[in-house]
């Protein structure tokens, strides 16, 4: 087989989310059906009109040595947790060449974040502020740059094939998995370590978002606040945390005798060029990188049974996804399974497309779509277009090969599909 | 007052151990910041900047890179002390 259309395949997962501190306890949550939004406790959050969050369900400096934990952003210790796991999901047992079945020289990392450092910026400008310039940390650029994540997880595993931060707002996690993919399929690299991480609960990002009107003011039912698909959406709720894949060519992965979850077909991309937020109503762009995942893979639509779907619980975005889904798939969107995990994770903004890759890949391996919870009223439009999973999980088909889809779209008109299936 | 020997040690173990994690009796006057202490170039501005604050002395950026020990960093407190 050429370098240019290797086989590629998830070997290892991890995650930091508001329902696990890692990927099994988040999975459990999401088929669970379980909500991990709660209401902001800060002092801050009483001026806000949003005051509800998803935050980590595990502190990650409980899980990081301090002298590291306080050099990182936020971001780039749930990218560290989530990367350690993942890494020794995969069954490596150290950084690469510690570890002789992994070559450094063959060897990414490709971590994204929508915002990046955004809290260390705004502390660190407090402290510019409150305390003077000598105060200010040492540390603080390393923390901010958006590349901090991803060149932290690369010195974690010692990848010198190339190190990348794509950003493209809620689709950078999704954008990582599909670079990365790519590194691998033209030849670039046999590993490659990929995901998204986001941490900005913080006020000025809460505040920012809830005057563009894009989040859920339900403060008085944190729970039932993320409601895709559900008449009464009224915006997102903020979540943070991380999820990373490991992606290996299929030929290393079988060499080593590495355990698949699933291959990862490849990824279809597009970009709107409709409004640097409002997302185009009837999904065409959404439907392009569709029409662009089929045009450069050989994904059999007749095999996707489960779509991870974008769904923010907006009023518009959930609703033109669906659209685009049945406009480009026609009567086989019919078994398509669409699972808004969202309504539980709340969005993870750059980070959800790394999550919900993760969410992605085990549905397959289990073979289990996991809910959408707080769908009471379906939106007759939402039902019109999809079958969405509500209220509890669903199996999917137990024989034969199956594949998923894995939406996420970004402010600025990013679209990212990227497809696995069963091995 | 000023600090004795003993007092601007002990405040340097406190701070390379906040910073560094290095548990406070390893912090010794012959040991080296970067070599024995896991105390990079970024976390010793932060060293520096906490000692100025905790001792009452400003230690400009061209000194710091004579101060490789602890024992440096303590007699130059030491010396400089208001």
């Amino acid at each position: 087989m050429s370098p240019t259309n290797r086989t590629v395949v998830v070997t290892g997962i991890g995650a930091t989310t508001p329902l696990g501190g890692d990927a099994a306890s988040t999975w459990e949550g999401l088929v669970a059906g379980r909500s991990g939004v709660k209401p902001l406790e800060q002092d801050w959050a009483a001026e806000q009109a949003v005051r509800i969050a998803a935050p980590v369900a595990v502190e990650p400096t409980e899980v990081l040595p301090r002298p590291q934990a306080r050099k990182l952003d936020r971001s780039a210790q749930f990218a560290l947790v989530a990367a350690q796991e993942a890494w020794a999901d995969a069954g490596f047992t150290g950084k690469a060449g510690e570890d002789s079945s992994i070559d450094p020289d063959r060897l990414g990392a490709v971590i994204a974040s929508g915002i990046g450092g955004v809290t260390t910026l705004l502390d660190q400008y407090d402290v510019l502020k409150e305390k003077g310039v000598r105060r200010v940390s040492p540390h603080t650029v390393p923390m901010l740059m958006p590349n901090g994540p991803s060149a932290n997880v690369g010195l974690a595993v010692n990848a010198r094939a190339g190190v990348h931060t794509p950003v493209s707002a809620c689709a950078s996690g999704a954008e990582a998995i599909g670079y990365a993919i790519e590194m691998i399929r033209t030849g670039r690299a046999d590993v490659v370590i990929a995901g998204g991480t986001e941490a900005a609960i913080h006020p000025l990002p809460i505040a920012a978002f809830g005057n563009m009107m894009a989040m859920s003011k339900n403060n008085d039912d944190p729970q039932g606040a993320s409601r895709p698909y559900d008449v009464a959406r009224d915006g997102f709720v903020l979540g943070e945390g991380a999820g990373v894949v490991v992606l290996e060519s299929a030929e290393h992965a079988a060499r080593r005798g590495a355990r698949v979850y699933a291959e990862a077909v490849g990824q279809g991309v597009s970009a709107d060029s409709h409004d640097i937020v409002q997302p185009e109503p009837e999904g065409r762009g959404i439907a392009h990188a569709l029409q662009n995942l089929l045009e450069r893979t050989d994904l059999d639509p007749a095999e996707i049974m489960h779509v991870n779907a974008h769904a923010t619980s907006t009023p518009a975005g959930d609703v033109a996804e669906l659209k685009a889904l049945r406009k480009v798939f026609g009567d086989e969107a019919d078994h398509f399974a669409v699972s808004a995990t969202k309504s539980m994770t709340g969005h993870l903004l750059g980070g959800a497309g790394g999550v919900e890759s993760v969410a992605t890949v085990l549905a397959l391996y289990h073979r289990v779509a996991p809910p959408t919870i707080n769908v009471d009223n379906l939106d007759p439009e939402a039902e019109a277009n999809a079958d969405i999973v509500r209220g509890e999980a669903r199996k999917l088909p137990v024989e034969g090969r199956i594949a998923a889809l894995n939406d996420s779209f970004g402010f600025g008109g990013h679209n990212v599909v990227l497809a696995f299936r069963t091995v | 007052m000023a600090a004795t020997q003993e007092e601007i040690v002990a405040g340097l173990a406190d701070i390379v151990n906040e910073i560094a994690g290095i548990p406070v009796e390893d912090v010794q006057l012959d040991k080296s910041f970067t070599d024995d202490l896991d105390v990079d170039s970024l976390s010793m501005v932060e060293v520096v900047v906490a000692a100025e604050e905790r001792f009452d002395v400003k230690i400009p950026d061209e000194d710091v890179k004579n101060l490789k020990t602890v024992g440096d960093a303590t007699e130059y407190i030491l010396k400089h002390q208001a």
